[in-house]
């Protein structure tokens, strides 16, 4: 085969394996695919599907257990099994890479303008002053206002969507014929998804680069992407142009792949219950602040916030991070103090609260977590764990005593009988969150609330926990607070909807109603962010925006 | 992949089957001299010759002092006219007691101490800080002589010497636990299923110890190796300044220590050099097996073989356990 190709980046039968204390892990398992210069190549999987490996053996950055075999060809020269001096001098000319975490990609204690210049110094002859000069210019590029002052602005000066804009000027800094973009927008808002990916796009066109961009995220790739590689367990499963990958799915798990993602189709999910009911929580001109340090002022997380939970009913709360949402949910769980106005919940006054006279109001109130892996105690079984509440509230005197309950309780939310006996790492996380509503459900309680219990999830196993909690729902018809970030899954669940900005409300109202018609400036701005994952649709919102 | 057998979940044996390459020839170092201190510890009185204050023989014949390695006294006698291999070997017995009893209290009290205060927190928490730090900031040998002093007035029987040292060292390590499990306790005090455990509606108690003690506790292997090496050397610091326990109660390597400081300039060195060498054996023993099973408890200090050459088939058999339906998970 001949290595000299017009492809940017060229992956022949690429072997990736590592050792671990479990024995060797077979992570790419013979891979073979292309990108051509000026197009952006999508890598899509679940997580453990191998995409982030196949990304990251284009720069040689694997850690020291992996075992490499094949060949990735990038501008001609084969780094599997390249020096460390030829790597070095391969990484920032020929290929870059911009990192998932903006906040954690930059060093905090050199300024930016350093940071991009370093880059330029470690490849060529560059004087301080002409590195300096070009990374204003390239700080103007990526849309930096005032680029000349804030070249010597250090890292936590800048907005976390600025932050990556400067890790993808420091990328496009050297030029590189390709780019690797690990899931770059996973850590940021959407509203903010949509300027880096426009950026992206932008930088595509104007410098003429190669983009890999890995994501789980499918409306990012409908977005940006010209070709997809699926890629499940190690293999690729189907490469193919995106209109026609979204249009026609040619394996059986891309379908289900497609399948599974969440999309706003606007469905009214009315209210069956009695709106004439007592409510269950209560916020009249709820006020939350956090005690600043010492000689600071207070952060205000949430000002002046109205709504209300009627029995049996589910209302989305959606916002950005920052909007306050995970705070009221965490007050009305009594984590965190309510400072002014009042919080009514399940009929006791959040504010000025005694944990003595609200212990008994605990029972009727389930909490879901938003990280799988560490909302269960590692050192205790699921049965145990799911115990708990019931020997907590005296319904059984030991966890064998809770046993059928228990059983009942892994029945209802899906899962089999023996999982009672396994250790939370022993899980997925799809599972582990499944067990989180089952533990949340113990007591029978008649509201719950959960904080993004599926955002760390893989879209298929999300399509599933949430079908699971619509079901659960409509069984027990417990009333719920459902905290999310992404509209889609406020579309699929709630029966209505607050959106919430800088701990203000922007819109409250049925779920049809907020995202269907929007009235508020912000909702508005938020839906528009949003990519459709469907790349003709998209272009043309793009196109509208 | 089967499930692992009681025997290789054992704590180090399990870490013994981890470890490779230099790490192991470590680990295997300090394990054989913990092996040999303990069984000296347990076998004194059959192995050694002659009793600790042991002067002359059976025969009534005083033993010479200052006598120089022989067949009758392999490792000599000294300025008192004991034999110093009994001696030596009755000193281990002597420092595993002061070991034992000095990390069994100091744990006991240290992590109570830390699991409350970093729990809690608020000025429960400042006020016991404050005292550990205040602690910290005193020589430690210092310190351990003055509580030797209140306990026992400096001087002793074996077991009132062996408790009013490891009180001493207690009183020493006592912040070293509290730092550790408080550290511990502020990082789990965090984690969601404390919180999960609080929204529940929980007591106190119940949360502290069956939630975060259980979690906290994975350190304290590590602080206890190496305590128990610093344990010996302050047990040996207070006896080599006279703060140890009699010569005719127990055999205690810091005392012989001192009492050859003559002998050295003198030219006999068999008095000084066997209970040093112990000394420093058993201390390079237990922070072997210490450093090794930190570094193994860290899977970024530790080393891996790379990924071998295995047949298909072996990697076929390697990734199963990774496939998600085998775990139950339902499409």
């Amino acid at each position: 085969m001949s290595t000299v190709t017009d492809h940017a980046v060229e992956i022949r039968d690429l072997q990736v394996t590592f050792a671990t204390d479990g024995g060797d892990v077979r992570a790419v398992k013979g891979i073979s695919l292309d990108v051509a210069p000026g197009e952006v190549l999508a890598i899509v999987g679940e997580s453990g599907s191998g995409k982030t490996v196949t990304a990251r053996s284009i720069l040689g950055l694997l850690p020291e257990t992996a075992r490499l075999g094949g060949a990735v060809i990038l501008n001609g020269t084969d780094v599997v099994g390249l020096s460390r001096e030829r790597l070095r001098a391969l990484r920032g000319p020929d290929a870059a890479m911009i990192f998932q975490e903006p906040m954690t990609a930059l060093n905090p204690v050199y300024p930016v303008g350093w940071q991009i210049a370093e880059g330029l110094r470690a490849h060529g002859t560059v004087s301080k002053q002409e590195a300096r000069a070009r990374a204003i210019e390239i700080l103007g590029k990526v849309g930096i206002p005032d680029p000349a002052t804030r070249v010597d602005h250090y890292p936590h000066q800048f907005s976390g969507g600025q932050k990556q804009r400067i890790v993808i000027a420091q990328a496009l800094a050297l030029n590189p014929s390709v780019i690797i973009a690990d899931e770059p927008t996973t850590a940021l808002d959407v509203t903010v998804q949509a300027e880096i990916l426009d950026l992206l796009r932008r930088a595509r066109t104007e410098f003429g680069t190669a983009i890999v961009l890995i994501t789980h995220n499918m409306g990012v790739v409908a977005d940006l992407a010209d070709r997809v590689a699926v890629m499940y367990r190690g293999d690729i499963v189907e490469t193919a142009p995106v209109r026609d990958l979204f249009a026609a799915p040619q394996h059986e798990y891309t379908q289900r792949l497609l399948a599974a993602v969440p999309r706003l189709e606007v469905v009214d999910r009315a209210y069956t219950g009695d709106p004439e009911a007592a409510p269950v929580v209560e916020a009249a001109g709820l006020e939350i602040e956090y005690p600043g340090r010492f000689g600071r002022k207070p952060f205000r997380a949430v000002s002046g916030v109205d709504f209300t939970i009627r029995p049996g009913e589910v209302l989305g709360l959606v916002g950005e991070s920052g909007s306050g949402k995970t705070t009221i949910g965490r007050a009305m769980a009594g984590l965190a103090p309510v400072t002014g106005g009042s919080l009514r919940v399940l009929g006791t006054e959040m504010n000025g609260r005694r944990e003595r006279e609200f212990r008994r109001t605990r029972r009727e109130l389930g909490f879901v977590f938003q990280d799988p892996a560490s909302s269960f105690n590692p050192m205790l079984t699921l049965g145990d764990a799911i115990a708990e509440p019931l020997i907590v509230h005296g319904e059984a005197s030991s966890p064998a005593d809770a046993r059928d309950r228990v059983d009942e309780l892994l029945e209802a939310v899906q899962l089999p009988k023996e999982f009672g006996d396994r250790f939370p790492h022993e899980l997925s996380g799809g599972q582990r969150q499944r067990a989180s509503l089952a533990r949340a459900l113990a007591l029978n309680p008649k509201l719950l609330i959960a904080d993004e219990p599926t955002s760390a999830l893989d879209v298929s196993v999300q399509a599933r926990v949430l079908e699971l909690f619509q079901e659960l729902q409509e069984r027990f018809g417990f009333a719920a607070l459902f905290i999310t970030h992404d509209l889609a899954v406020v579309d699929l669940l709630a029966h209505r909807v607050v959106v919430l900005h800088r701990g203000e409300i922007a819109e409250q109202g049925p779920t049809a109603q907020v995202l269907g018609n929007p009235r508020d400036e912000y909702t508005r701005r938020l839906i528009a962010s949003l990519p459709v994952p469907d790349p003709v649709a998209q272009a043309a919102r793009r196109e509208g925006r | 992949m089967s499930k692992p057998s009681i025997w290789t979940r054992l704590p180090i044996v399990h870490q013994y089957r981890q470890s490779v390459g230099l790490q192991r020839g470590m680990l295997t170092a300090g394990l054989v001299i913990c092996a040999v201190f303990l069984l000296a510890a347990l076998l004194a009185p059959i192995i050694a010759p002659y009793s600790y204050n042991q002067l002359s023989d059976g025969a009534g014949d005083t033993f010479t002092p200052r006598q120089a390695p022989s067949a009758e006294h392999i490792w000599g006698t000294t300025i008192a006219g004991y034999d110093v291999f009994s001696r030596v070997l009755w000193g281990s017995r002597t420092a595993f007691l002061v070991i034992v009893v000095s990390v069994l209290l100091s744990m006991f009290l240290g992590i109570l101490l830390g699991l409350v205060s970093g729990y809690i927190g608020g000025w429960v928490d400042r006020v016991l800080v404050v005292i550990a730090d205040a602690v910290y900031a005193f020589p430690s040998l210092l310190l351990a002589i003055v509580s030797a002093i209140i306990i026992s007035r400096g001087q002793s029987d074996l077991w009132g010497g062996i408790f009013a040292t490891a009180i001493s060292i207690t009183v020493v390590f006592i912040p070293q636990y509290f730092r550790v499990i408080r550290a511990e306790t502020v990082r789990i005090k965090s984690e969601a299923f404390v919180e999960a455990a609080q929204v529940m509606g929980a007591s106190t108690w119940r949360v502290m110890f069956r939630h975060v003690f259980r979690n906290a506790t994975r350190t304290l292997p590590l602080v206890f190796t190496l305590n128990a090496s610093e344990a010996i050397l302050t047990l040996a610091g207070l006896g080599f300044l006279g703060f140890g326990i009699e010569p005719s109660a127990a055999a205690e390597w810091g005392y012989d220590l001192n009492r050859a400081i003559e002998d050295v300039t003198a030219g006999r060195w068999w008095t000084a050099v066997f209970p040093g060498v112990a000394i420093v054996l058993v201390v390079m023993g237990i922070t072997l097996v210490g450093e090794s099973l930190n570094d193994l408890a860290d899977p970024r200090l530790r080393t891996r073989r790379r990924a071998s050459a295995a047949t298909p088939a072996d990697a076929v058999a390697a990734t199963t356990p990774a496939a998600r339906n085998e775990i139950g998970e339902t499409e």
